[in-house]
């Protein structure tokens, strides 16, 4: 009878570690042959014992209450086992015997299906030795982790490996030798080569073999289980896969895989595929910290075998950040307090300050510099990386609002600049509706200044308003009255603004100071100045918007009237309504009032509705400035740019010269995520504050006459 | 084992394809597609040039010309770097995965590479666009989820759009990895 054969394999502290087996003899119930001669790993403490070896159980009795007894049995031997450090999960017996049954399926060997061996590329060029890694049984790979020269004492790299294993929950475990030779064979090494693999046994023993100075490598695993069926070859395919340790150690793989943690019974990792070859790699680091010149025990190859990696400047800045984090914390935490006193509360304070979007602004850049200098260290490379580019952004915010400065302050642009908005001369409030204004000693002649500007341009409009403008004929009677109101508004602003001169250049002057601050805060002034400056074309929208609102609403509702139906707010629907002659007669009158003087407000309506948004395009452009500076994670698109192996969307193999009856030779590299998906992983959240409208709500609001609000902010604007 | 043979994508154009069989379980196909012809070039060149010439006349302004051979040198760049590609290839490695790489005229190479437990099949789909019916190849990748669903399709050789000769040879070296691949991959 063919029966399986099956290998022992128990766990040690949940590292699997498949033994030798032998084949069995079976008898009915195939069991309990205990193997003479049994191998030692040796006499430590962690070392291991072949107790025997469970025969294999026949199909047909697996049904058999017999098998019970045969379960009970194996249990036995491996309870004895266990004072010799084996760790079977404590269960009842049917599934102890069924844990066994999974175990051997997961480790039964795969016909045919091909080894791949990924072999770090800084190790090509390392003398002979062993091969250390991980052996991932479900997609029969091999990660070879590093290359352990002789001489070496077995029991002391066991140490190592159990040491590796214990701090960072990866099987790490010998895979084969490496042969690094020259062009004759030597023969002694060869044999002591094949000795090794009887004391550290693992399946299958990988032996990588390569001629120093060519390109042709060998590669056998060798099973050592007897074939499952005749014909296939205990020897399997092999696949060599090169890849670059540091990068691959530095890498992060995005969107993140969470891998099933060890501890958890090494369940299946069918969705890890290569996330598994980049955690085991990544979590390996104990091992890469002894070099082959170290004075320890075991010498070890592997991308820092020259010596390992660190930088002067990066330990300083380790050691130095802590105290500074300390200390800018309670500064931040200072400032906190007093932003969040009980004084800024009275009334009408928190109304300006939601209005203001400098306020909120500063409050956004006071949570991020609160985030990069806590004192918790990042719990992922995410929330480093948000960090780091929070720091990053305020530094280049603090950097061009200081180049803004400094060009400010050059050769007196602010004094320019308060020139350019109101005359320092005093120029009477009369004085604006005719003739020339008395310019200041400053200003080139010629060029009206800034706010003056702005309502001689207002008041040319109106002038125009109220006379045919483009050719339409307007009513007489309110268009004077409109006209007139609107100048006496903009008589009352330009009296302001007068009032206000002498101590324009002064506020300019503190206000250019506050770029210090960053950027963003000096746009947001910037814009909140624009929004001061051009709040009466603010209240001309509300007053044009407000009448031609009400005209519309008078007119549909005349209308239906008209027609003799009624708006029933009951039912929130057109009803039919018969109404009274006289109802009738006023009704119509007043429709037919209405529909003429519509051109006249509606024209008025239109422009100032056009003031207002030109205003609001300007006003939102620079909170798009704002916004994009805010958001944009620099730091993360610096690192892309200059080293793009540390942020991997995935891999990408190329095929390396192959030659006939060799193993095909595979170039792992890492593929960078692209910049879009940068920018879209690390964005950071902005208090960006984006319209709400459709266009199509946004016209229809405009037709109806409803006042709109481009952007509303964290509470919501009032009006 | 390496060969090559020549086909026509849909437009008529001429495509080769190139067959690497690095190894029985390792498989390379690559199409190159008609390069950029010197007609098309010309033609749109000497467009954009009367173009700019002609508002020159009209506007007296030099800025205009310079303008144009801006645009020019720019948009045949910014073609040559991000639209005109190559060569389309498919690396298909049993236990491994899929790899589709495409090359751009200016040498830029972008590569994706679809893991073999992700790979559901690879077929060829019929698709009626416009007034043609065209054949694509395409990889279908399973539902982490459900293994039994189809999350998505991936279609290969978008750019070259080879026709159904072409596609029935790479189907069939396809089909044979993934044959063997299905027999052998590890079941729990």
């Amino acid at each position: 009878m063919n029966l399986p054969h099956w290998a022992l394999c128990v766990s040690l502290s949940s590292v699997p570690l498949a033994l030798h087996s032998v084949p069995a003899i079976h008898s009915d119930l195939g069991l309990l042959t205990r193997v003479p001669g049994s191998l030692g790993f040796g006499a430590g403490s962690r070392g291991l014992k072949v107790l025997g070896e469970v025969g294999c159980l026949p199909a047909h009795t697996r049904q058999d209450p017999n098998q019970r007894q045969a379960g009970r049995v194996c249990l036995g031997w491996v309870a004895w086992g266990r004072g010799v450090a084996l760790h079977c999960p404590p269960a009842s017996e049917a599934s102890t015997v069924l844990s066994f049954q999974q175990l051997f399926w997961a480790r039964q060997r795969v016909p045919g299906m091909v080894l791949k061996a990924f072999f770090p590329t800084c190790c090509a060029s390392a003398d002979s030795g062993l091969l250390v890694g991980r052996w991932v049984p479900e997609q029969s790979s091999a990660v070879v982790l590093a290359v352990v020269h002789f001489p070496f004492i077995p029991i002391q790299v066991k140490e190592l490996l159990a040491q590796v294993q214990q701090a960072s929950q990866v099987g790490v475990a010998v895979l084969g030798t490496w042969c690094h030779r020259q062009q004759e064979p030597e023969e002694s090494l060869g044999h002591f080569l094949e000795g090794l693999g009887t004391i550290f046994s693992h399946e299958p023993w990988l032996q990588l073999c390569r001629e120093r100075g060519s390109k042709s490598w060998s590669c056998k695993a060798i099973r050592q289980q007897v074939p499952v069926a005749p014909g296939v070859p205990s020897e399997d395919q092999v696949m060599l896969i090169f890849y670059d340790q540091r990068k691959v150690l530095l890498s992060q793989l995005h969107p993140p895989t969470v891998l099933p943690d060890h501890q958890a019974g090494d369940a299946v990792a069918s969705s890890g595929g290569l996330a598994v070859v980049f955690d085991t790699v990544a979590r390996s680091e104990l091992l890469f910290h002894g070099d082959q010149y170290d004075e320890g025990p075991v010498r070890l190859s592997h991308w820092q075998s020259e010596g390992v990696e660190a930088s002067v400047l990066g330990e300083l800045a380790k050691r130095a950040s802590g105290p500074v984090c300390l200390l800018l914390a309670c500064l931040l935490s200072l400032v906190s307090a007093v932003s969040a006193c009980w004084l800024w509360k009275l009334w009408p304070l928190p109304f300006i300050r939601s209005k203001l979007s400098t306020c909120e602004q500063l409050r956004h850049r006071l949570e991020h510099l609160t985030l990069v200098f806590s004192t918790q260290r990042a719990q992922s490379p995410t929330q480093l990386m948000r960090k780091a580019n929070m720091l990053v952004s305020v530094l280049l915010d603090v950097a061009l609002g200081l180049m803004l400065l400094s060009w400010l302050h050059s050769s007196n642009r602010i004094g320019q600049l308060a020139d350019a908005l109101v005359p320092v001369a005093d120029a009477s409030v009369g004085r604006w509706q005719g003739g020339v204004l008395d310019r200041g000693p400053h200003w080139p002649t010629g060029f009206p200044a800034g706010f003056e500007h702005v309502a001689e341009e207002l008041q040319h409009l109106l002038q125009w308003l109220m006379g045919a403008p483009a050719g339409l004929k307007m009513n007489r009677a309110l268009d004077q009255v409109l006209g007139r109101f609107f100048l006496y508004h903009i008589h009352l602003w330009i009296s302001y603004i007068h009032l206000m001169s002498p101590f324009i250049e002064r506020i300019l002057w503190h206000v250019g100071l506050s770029a210090c601050l960053g950027l963003t805060v000096a746009l947001s002034i910037l814009s909140d100045i624009i929004a001061l400056l051009t709040f009466h074309i603010y209240c001309f929208y509300v007053y044009g918007a407000r009448l031609y609102c009400l005209k519309i609403y008078g007119l549909s509702s005349l209308w239906r009237l008209f027609r003799g139906k009624k708006w029933n707010v009951l039912r929130q629907r057109v009803d039919s309504c018969s109404y009274n002659l006289d109802q009738l007669f006023i009704g119509t009158l007043l429709f037919t009032i209405l529909v003429f003087l519509l051109p006249t407000t509606a024209l008025y309506y239109l422009v100032f509705t056009l003031l207002r948004l030109l205003v609001v395009t300007v006003q939102g452009l620079i909170h798009l400035l704002v916004d994009l500076i805010n958001s944009l994670p620099l730091y993360s698109l610096g690192l892309r740019l200059c080293r793009p192996y540390r942020l991997a969307a995935g891999v990408k193999f190329r095929v390396l010269e192959h030659e006939a009856g060799r193993p095909l030779r595979l170039l792992m590299q890492i593929n960078p995520l692209p910049y879009s998906h940068v920018v879209h992983t690390y964005r950071l959240p902005s208090c960006g504050c984006h319209p709400k409208h459709s266009w199509g709500s946004l016209c229809r609001k405009l037709f109806f006459g409803e006042l709109i609000y481009p952007w509303r902010q964290r509470g919501d604007r009032q009006d | 084992m390496e060969d090559e043979r020549s086909f026509s994508d849909i437009c008529g154009g001429r495509l080769v394809l190139q067959r690497r069989y690095y190894s029985p379980f390792c498989r390379e196909f690559c199409l190159t597609c008609p390069r950029l012809s010197l007609c098309s070039l010309t033609a749109v060149t000497c467009t954009v040039w009367l173009a700019a010439y002609g508002l020159f006349t009209l506007w007296e302004n030099s800025m205009i010309l310079s303008a144009a051979i801006f645009i020019t040198l720019l948009g045949l760049l910014g073609y040559l770097h991000f639209v005109k590609i190559d060569q389309e290839t498919l690396l298909i490695i049993d236990s491994l995965g899929i790899q589709m790489t495409s090359s751009y005229a200016s040498g830029k190479e972008s590569t994706t590479f679809i893991e073999m437990g992700n790979v559901k099949d690879v077929v060829i789909n019929e698709a009626i666009y416009m007034q043609k019916v065209i054949y694509y190849l395409c990889i279908l990748l399973k539902d982490p989820v459900e293994p039994h669903k189809i999350s998505q399709v991936v279609p290969v050789f978008q750019s070259a759009k080879p026709r159904l000769d072409c596609l029935i040879e790479v189907y069939r070296s396809c089909q044979e990895i993934l044959a063997h691949q299905k027999a052998t991959s590890t079941s729990p």
